[in-house]
């Protein structure tokens, strides 16, 4: 994405004569060299590049206050949700599948957990008991689990295309949803369980904010240090000194930025016994959304199973004649998926604070979208995980951005609309050009 | 079916029993009585286009009964099973089984039609039973949507007469949305022309999901910087999301919020007092109205001297005789006809409610 204009600018600059020009050129083509030395992917800088775009186009529309703490930190919140099944979506496209029922999915399990706090286990342990939360959680990943191991294994053994499948899924979990609650809004919820929505209480506060900073600040360094270790015991070429500590610098300044701009929101006094200077910090459901795209890269990047769904995604009949149990890989790609709506949908419920009979719907499509737009390619084999989050970054961008201005929702799905259609097509030039 | 079949094999077995009964006199007797209840009696048909519903028999039916146990006439019904077709050959056979009046309550408001002018022509009246059929000789009962948007927006009106609105709109595809804007507008139109009144944020809701509900009142605040006084929600599973953004902000409770459907959560928050009103349309309301029509157009009544009726402008282009009720908005200070209705329990009303902070949950 980022080369693309590189390309459309020093290509009729040779005939002008301006010093201005060469100037330039000069400058973007050590720019360009910057991103070879450093390695960094240019799609996921492009990616980068078109939010911080976007951010500061609708911070001038909405008159500054979409670059306040304050709408940083919703933002932020309000991109868990999607982000974190996201993650997820990016393998199962990899592997040339699709999942349609996230949505339903996660309004069914949704569904299901709010009735097991707020109905059935209140009966013999009473409201807000210690142990209400952790049977909740545990019983959303359970049917995370299990769900999405049955349509993984439909499609792996049965052979019936995953789009059937999880079309079918999308149908059934949102009827099991409806069937559920017959209706009925379910609330509220667990007190201790609605920290994982953020809300009022469900922040981590300044300090632990710093903490959770400062270990990602160590830990990028940590990670830059041993991969330079391990190039050299294998004989990788490896990058100049001050190309690792420019990639250092600039990674712990971007952690330690949005830690201070998230501890620059503060609770509004009536929430703070009248303090105004206590600091929301890190919400609770970005900090999953962090774990989760942290473990998901590791398994995607670091683990034979990851390995092995990139080989399938690539080729799959190779990946199966090279020996790898393809099948079951891909019912523990849908088996993932589905723990990982699991956990969305705990996020989910716990913002809301309830369960109404429409919780997920259409959430498969923000999901998907998500997915491409962070440059996972429906042909299978491509896709990262961070792209998958920043994807639905820029999507919930779009929209909250223009909520701030008061576009009404209709013209905001048309924006979104063009805006996946538009970020695919570049994505997809781009990616031919480099093939070529 | 099975109803009339039953109710059918009945009548026949009776007229044989009376046919062969003993003494002439006394058959003579029987006959005449029967006539005459007959004659005197009025037979009311309701045609449900799917009885599986809780509500028509939890709340519907019982309050057409009533109605009709009221004026002496007889009820019976029939069930389409969700069929369109099925409901053709009901409308027939009620009208077969002697039915003074019809109460219908349409699967396919088109569909129906033929079944409706049929009756019509026989000169047997007919009530579109909350759902609309295109046929302006029908009478049409049901709530009115436009009312319940200004009730809603009233309650919150007099409790913030100047200040800043957030409306929360439903789905932009379902007429509804709007019909219950034209409402709301009636009420606070004139305090926002006057500057009393500003609409800090407005906007339509994917599917009425409460979760985007939520988003976007998190956004209104903040580009409000709280600077919200009200909050107009169209529905109350939307408004769950909107209580929900302004707990996050330590306003819940303070900033009232609107809603409608008489859920059992918004009831429960009313309670709390972190929503202001939740608008209710009573189904026995509805059946009340409908038996009593009935046996006012049964007795001859005409359609435009019935009780109550208005003109209402249909989206087919017609021009209906309608009787178009007014919702309950139950505040903190009538929940008690809610609980009194049935339709809530005392204890889901009053969850987590504090002692000696409403009535009828001490």
């Amino acid at each position: 994405m980022s080369d693309t204009p590189v390309g459309e600018t020093t290509a009729p600059e040779p005939l002008t004569d301006q010093p201005a020009g060469g100037a330039v050129r000069r400058l973007v083509q050590s720019g360009v060299r910057l991103f070879r030395v450093t390695e960094v992917d240019p799609r996921l800088l492009g990616m980068l590049a078109a939010l911080v775009v976007i951010w500061l186009l609708f911070n001038v529309l909405s008159g500054g206050t979409f670059l306040t703490p304050r709408n940083l930190w919703n933002l932020s919140v309000q991109t868990a949700v999607v982000a974190i099944m996201a993650t997820g979506m990016v393998l199962v496209i990899v592997t040339r599948n699709i999942d349609l029922s996230v949505g339903s999915m996660l309004g069914m399990i949704g569904m299901a957990i709010a009735i097991l706090q707020n109905e059935i286990l209140p009966r013999w342990l009473g409201f807000d008991h210690w142990v209400i939360w952790i049977i909740a959680v545990v019983a959303a990943l359970l049917i995370g689990a299990v769900v999405g191991a049955f349509q993984g294994a439909i499609v792996a053994y049965v052979g019936v295309p995953s789009f059937i499948v999880t079309l079918g899924g999308l149908l059934v979990w949102g009827g099991a949803r409806w069937a559920l609650s017959s209706g009925r809004t379910i609330a509220p919820m667990d007190a201790t369980f609605q920290l994982f929505g953020g809300g009022a209480r469900g922040s981590l506060g300044a300090e632990l904010s710093w903490v959770i900073g400062v270990l990602g600040c160590v830990g990028v360094v940590a990670m830059l240090w041993n991969g330079r270790r391990q190039r050299r015991r294998f004989q990788f070429p490896l990058r100049p000194m001050w190309a690792e500590i420019f990639l250092g610098i600039v990674a712990c300044a971007a952690i330690i930025g949005s830690i201070t701009m998230l501890n620059r929101y503060f609770k509004p006094p009536t929430l703070a016994e009248g303090a105004t200077d206590v600091a929301f910090g890190l919400a609770y459901p970005v900090l999953i959304t962090l774990a989760v795209a942290l473990a998901v890269t590791f398994v995607a990047n670091r683990t034979r199973f990851g390995r092995y769904v990139y080989a399938i995604g690539g080729n799959p009949e190779a990946a199966e004649l090279g020996g790898i149990n393809t099948r079951w890989m891909i019912v523990r790609t849908f088996m993932l998926m589905g723990i990982l709506v699991a956990i969305a949908a705990i996020v989910q419920v716990a913002r809301l604070n309830a369960a109404t009979s429409g919780l997920g719907t259409l959430a498969e499509l923000y999901v998907i979208a998500a997915a491409v737009i962070g440059g996972t390619s429906f042909s299978g084999g491509i896709g990262t995980i961070p792209g998958a989050v920043l994807g639905a970054l820029v999507m919930q961008s779009l929209q909250s951005g223009m909520v701030l201005m008061g576009v009404d929702a209709p013209i905001q799905d048309i924006v979104v609309g063009i805006v996946l259609v538009v970020a695919v097509a570049i994505d997809t030039a781009y990616r031919r050009r480099v093939a070529r | 079916m099975r109803k009339i079949r039953t109710i059918a094999l009945v009548s026949i077995l009776a007229l044989l029993f009376a046919a062969c009964g003993g003494d002439d006199t006394e058959s003579t007797e029987t006959t005449e009585t029967t006539a005459a209840s007959v004659d005197e009696g009025i037979t009311v048909g309701v045609s449900w286009n799917n009885y599986n519903e809780e509500r028509w028999a939890r709340w519907d039916e019982p309050a057409i009964k009533e109605a009709l146990d009221a004026a002496g006439a007889t009820y019976i019904s029939t069930d389409a099973g969700s069929s369109a077709e099925q409901q053709l050959a009901d409308v027939e056979n009620l009208i077969a089984q002697g039915a003074d009046a019809l109460i219908i309550l349409a699967q396919d408001g088109t569909a129906i039609l033929p079944a409706v002018q049929s009756a019509l022509d026989q000169g047997i009246p007919v009530i579109a039973y909350d759902r609309l059929i295109e046929n302006p000789g029908t009478l049409y009962i049901t709530f009115d949507n436009i009312g319940v948007g200004k009730l809603m927006a009233e309650v919150i009106f007099e409790q913030v007469p100047t200040g800043n609105y957030i409306i929360i709109k439903g789905n932009q595809a379902d007429a509804n949305a709007d019909f219950l804007r034209d409402g709301i507008e009636q009420v606070i139109g004139a305090a926002v022309s006057a500057g009393d009144i500003t609409i800090v944020g407005e906007t339509y809701t994917d599917n009425w999901d409460g979760a985007i509900a939520q988003t976007h009142t998190e956004q209104f605040l903040t580009q409000a910087n709280n600077d919200v006084q009200a909050v107009i929600s169209e529905n109350d599973g939307m408004a769950t999301g909107v209580v929900a953004a302004l707990e996050a902000q330590g306003l819940a409770g303070t900033v009232p919020v609107s809603g409608q459907d008489g859920d059992q959560t918004a009831l429960n928050r009313v309670a709390l007092g972190t929503q202001s009103v939740s608008v209710w349309k009573d189904a026995r309301q509805l059946g009340k109205a409908a038996g009593e029509a009935a046996v006012a157009l049964a007795n001859g009544t005409a359609l435009g001297s019935v009780a109550g009726v208005v003109q209402f402008d249909s989206p087919g282009g017609n021009s209906m005789t309608s009787i178009l009720l007014t919702p309950l908005a139950i505040t903190r200070d009538n929940l008690d006809l809610v609980l009194d209705a049935g339709w809530i329990t005392k204890d889901a009303l009053c969850a987590n409610v504090e002692a000696g902070t409403v009535a009828v949950c001490d």
